[in-house]
């Protein structure tokens, strides 16, 4: 977000940063289903096994991590007519009017 | 006190102060000011009745016996939680905008207000709270047992557990009933529940944490001890089945969606679509913080409690073991708050299901005038809805007292999340599969539920219950492919995942193969393009012309279900926003849609619509009319286009037409002109022959000069009559076509100077002067009959011009193509403009009568020139009267 002067190709700036703050939360979860299924790489029984304590550690490290990111991405998120705008129609990024046909 | 009695009071206590707290939160929202019942942080909490008591006390249990698998339970919550955008916001969006009422409700309006829908899903939501509530009702009344041992020193009492547990249902009966149906709500939110619900997840909460704490920090020394005390347990070595892990983490996720309490707090009673935002990390939160001690507290419990103890109740037994009474009976009120709150959600949501596709329906249909039922629907409403809380959470206490507690209720909790979560592929297809309809719904619902009953919920009554042990063994009638655990011969699987994989599996797949084989009806397709394309709907919609809907029945009908206000609010708002006073507005689609959704509130969608189209005639025949008239509009675009096309010609054909009118008409006047003409004409000659003759036989005396002289003029008469006659004649053989042509060659030269000589000179000594340029043409036509034309021609030239030298130029040419062109242009005063276009007709002459004849002329030329293959016309804008006649060198057989 810096205030370079260079006119956008496509669209707004903001309506651009806009689309990919809701593109990082569409992928949160499975950001959080991918690292929740690393526990299942990890060695089972016999001397090798790994500590549940670790595992704990690891798992709610884990929430901890997606619960701060979900918070952030949330604030970033459109609020109101500009999630209107933003998300609804990807291929037209100018307003439509409330009282368009 | 007795610790028993003490347990009462308190719960009692407690059940006074969500009372309050309910009764408060209602009254500040009904008077507007209730800001803070309406918060996100409300709306976080209220979901937090997906922790049960079943979570509450059994997640514990769960760790004790596998380890951290339970957290599978709250991670697939997270996800959906923390992808809200994907899919909640989706759902919260069209329950608000369709006043959606439940899961059933939902699937049901998205497939066409289907109400075989609507009762499919109740019934799997019914079969699968019942366990669910029952599940409630017995962790209540083991709780209560657990006391039975009495605080340490005090002295041990009996328990009748299943006592507690019917006390316990009808309390939560009551005050569900009180606090879940006290208005008929448009929106159907319960600001008093979802308060105490609020306040009951923070005593959970609060109740677990300070277990928690007091298991790490004051029986274990802190985290550190925590830690190694559980690397020593049984359960300190990382031991995971993948399957299970991946699949109740995808269980938990979907029936966080489906199962119907949590759809009722999600979507039903959600305000306002921003809360879900502050929800979407907050509720996660919640969750890690509910599972962040259940390891700590198994472990310990393991460890400090008898071998014989029961897991599920460490929570509980673990502070009355270490004689913190005070901790036990705050956990108590912990695990009671997850039951009583689960429980009264899930009534409500069952209840309205019950009420609103199963009862009203009956209901409408029994009472025979339809919607314009006698009496007061609200109250009917009201009271079908109360007497379903009570049925569904009888039914809860019923199944707890036949199944008689035990370890056939414990695993009811995912069976019963697997049966919810058959509704996920309806819903999410009918979310985001405009494709999807409604048979093809059923068609899943059908096959999933049929699957899950069969291959999950029977057997979990244990072999030889419902199921006996030979069937599970080798199958019904032997087919050991249908073994109810192992279907279509894949043994060895974990039974839950078996029956969750193979129901949804076929639920799906019959779901996409109908959906992808038949044919939606038109209301379907209506809901759904609404639903996949709610985002981008600013609410205008097709207007369709107002059908024969009586706006009077409808408000006597909204009066009774809505209440007599807020029926007049609506209707008065609607007649504003059509631009009439009063309070009845045009029926127009528009406002039947907004009175159909504001109905759906209070009784669901596909009641609702039934209701408005019985007093409407109809609404899906509406519905067709609305594709009928696209399809109209599209066509009427197609025949404006062609229309648009077409005009330019009507207009030169108009102008056509008009041109020929004018010349008709000039036709006309001409011919009563000539018959006046014509008959004075005739009479002339014959008036003086007839004069003459008289005189001559009544003069015998008369000399023979005299004789001859009026003989002569007798004959000079005759004679002008039959010219007359001839050129009559001519024209008339000429016109039928009955004309013999004599082709003969001979050079165009000859034929003009015989004509000029003939015709130059006229009888009164006028003399044309006739300057002929023709070249060396030769012709082989009919000469006679040219000649004929060009002595008319240069007769008229001689009659019609008047100037002192008057002067004829003949100039002919031969162009490329071989035809022959003569102009015949002299130096008058050329034709006046009104003449020129009948000139050629029959007796059509100059108004000036010096010249006589009698307009047959250019008639006869036009004729002849036909019969040749020519034309002759007349060329305006020159000098004087220009005529220009064009024939072929050699006239065709064929024209003559």
């Amino acid at each position: 977000m810096s205030g370079r002067p260079a006119e956008p190709l496509y669209l707004q700036r903001r309506s651009y940063r806009m689309r990919r703050v809701i593109d990082a939360c569409r992928l949160l979860p499975f950001l959080g289903g991918l690292l929740w299924l690393i526990p299942l790489l990890w060695p089972q029984g016999g001397e090798a096994a790994f500590p549940t304590s670790r595992a704990v550690l690891y798992m709610f490290g884990v929430w901890a991590v997606l619960i701060a990111l979900g918070a952030l991405i949330s604030s970033w998120l459109p609020r109101g007519e500009e999630a209107e705008d933003s998300a609804a129609s990807p291929a037209a990024p100018v307003r439509r009017a409330e009282d368009a046909p | 006190m007795s610790a028993l009695n003490l347990l009462i009071a308190v719960s009692a206590g407690y059940v006074l102060v969500l009372f309050i707290v309910a009764w408060g939160a209602e009254r500040a929202a009904a008077r507007g000011r209730g800001g803070w019942v309406r918060a996100p942080i409300v709306y976080t909490l209220s979901l937090s009745v997906y922790c049960t008591a079943w979570t509450f006390y059994g997640a514990v249990g769960y760790a004790a016996r596998s380890g951290l698998e339970f957290v599978t339970i709250y991670l697939g919550p997270t996800l959906v939680m923390l992808g809200w955008w994907i899919v909640l916001r989706k759902l919260v969006r069209i329950g608000r905008r369709n006043n959606i009422t439940s899961i059933a409700d939902l699937v049901s309006s998205r497939f066409g207000k289907s109400n075989t829908l609507a009762v499919g899903v109740t019934l799997i939501a019914v079969i699968g709270t019942t366990p669910y509530i029952a599940l409630q009702l017995q962790s209540i009344a083991l709780s209560f047992g657990a006391f039975s041992g009495g605080f340490t020193g005090a002295p041990a009492e009996e328990v009748d557990v299943s006592q507690v547990a019917a006390w316990s249902a009808l309390g939560l009966a009551l005050f569900t009933i009180v606090f879940g149906t006290r208005r008929l709500n448009v929106n159907e939110r319960h600001h008093g529940v979802v308060m105490a619900i609020a306040v009951e997840a923070v005593v959970k909460l609060v109740a677990l944490l300070a277990v928690g704490v007091f298991v790490v920090w004051g029986l274990s020394g802190g985290v550190t001890g925590t830690l190694a005390r559980i690397d020593a347990s049984a359960i300190g070595q990382w031991q995971m089945q993948s399957p299970r892990w991946v699949g109740i983490t995808f269980l938990s996720a979907a029936a966080f969606l489906c199962l119907p309490r949590m759809f009722h707090v999600l979507v039903v009673e959600n305000e306002d679509e921003s809360f879900l935002r502050t929800a979407s990390w907050a509720f996660p939160a919640y969750l890690m913080l509910m599972s962040l001690f259940v390891v700590p507290i198994a472990v310990v419990g393991l460890d400090l409690m008898p071998a014989g103890a029961n897991p599920d109740l460490f929570v509980l037994t673990l502070p009355l073991s270490q004689g913190r009474e005070g901790l036990a009976v705050l956990a108590f009120i912990g695990g009671f708050s997850s039951a009583t709150s689960m429980v009264i959600v899930a009534a409500i949501a069952v209840s309205t299901m019950v009420s609103n596709h199963v009862v009203m329906p009956i209901f409408l249909r029994t009472s025979g005038t339809g919607a314009l039922v006698s009496g007061d629907v609200r109250a009917a409403v009201l009271i079908t809805r109360r007497f379903s809380i009570a049925g569904v959470v009888g039914l809860g206490y019923v199944y707890y007292a036949l199944s008689t507690g035990g370890a056939a209720l414990a695993q009811i909790g995912l069976i019963s999340f697997s049966g919810a979560v058959q509704v996920l592929p309806a819903m999410l297809g009918g979310l985001f599969w405009r494709g999807a309809n409604r048979r093809g719904a059923i068609a899943g619902l059908s096959c999933g539920f049929a699957v899950w009953t069969y291959a999950l919920f029977l057997p979990s009554f244990g072999a030889g219950v419902v199921f006996s042990e030979a069937l599970i063994e080798t199958g019904p009638w032997g087919v050991t492919l249908l073994r109810p655990q192992a279907l279509f011969g894949i043994a060895g699987l974990d039974p839950l995942l078996h029956g969750l994989f193979w129901s949804l599996a076929l639920n799906v797949g019959a779901f996409v193969v109908v959906s992808l084989a038949t044919f939606p009806q038109p209301l379907e397709r209506l809901q759904g393009a609404q639903f996949v394309n709610v985002f981008q709907q600013t609410g205008g919609r097709v207007d369709l012309a107002g059908r024969s809907a009586q706006s009077e029945d409808l408000m006597v009908m909204a009066q009774r279900i809505l209440g007599t206000d807020e029926a007049l609010a609506l209707f008065r708002g609607a007649a504003q926003a059509q631009g009439l006073a009063g309070f009845l507005p045009e029926p127009d689609a528009q406002f039947l849609e907004r009175l159909e959704r504001a109905l759906a509130g209070s009784v669901g969608g596909a009641t609702a619509h039934a209701m408005v189209s019985q007093i409407t005639g109809g609404a899906s025949v509406s519905v067709e009319d609305l594709m009928a008239v696209a399809d109209e509009t599209a066509q009427i675009m197609e025949y404006s286009s062609r229309l648009e096309a077409q005009s330019e010609e009507l207009t030169r054909t108009a102008r056509q037409l008009r041109s020929a009118n004018q010349k008709l008409t000039r036709l006309s006047v001409q011919k009563d002109a000539f018959l006046s003409q014509i008959s004075h004409e005739l009479r002339t000659p014959m008036t003086s022959i007839r004069s003459f003759s008289d005189i001559m036989r009544a003069a015998p005396e008369m000399s023979t000069a005299e004789r001859a002289e009026f003989a002569g003029i007798i004959h000079a008469e005759a004679e002008r009559l039959s010219r007359l006659l001839d050129d009559l004649l001519d024209l008339s053989v000429l016109e039928n076509g009955q004309v013999n042509l004599n082709l003969r060659e001979g050079r165009l030269a000859d034929v003009l100077a015989q004509a000029s000589a003939a015709a130059a000179l006229g009888e009164d000594g006028k003399r044309l002067e006739v300057v002929v340029a023709a070249g060396d043409v030769t012709l082989n036509t009919d000469l006679d009959r040219l000649g004929q034309v060009f002595i008319n021609l240069i007769s008229n030239a001689r009659k019609y011009c008047r100037v002192a030298a008057p002067r004829l130029d003949i100039r002919a040419w031969t162009e490329a193509d071989g035809r022959v062109m003569i102009d015949f242009v002299d130096n008058g005063e050329g034709i006046a403009r009104d003449l020129q276009d009948v000139m050629f007709e029959k007796f059509s002459r100059d108004s000036d009568q010096k010249a006589g004849g009698a307009g047959l002329g250019l008639a006869i030329c036009r004729q002849i020139m036909a019969r040749l293959g020519g034309t002759i016309e007349y060329l305006p804008g020159r000098a004087g009267a220009a005529f220009r006649i064009i024939l072929p060198q050699t006239a065709s057989v064929a024209a003559a």
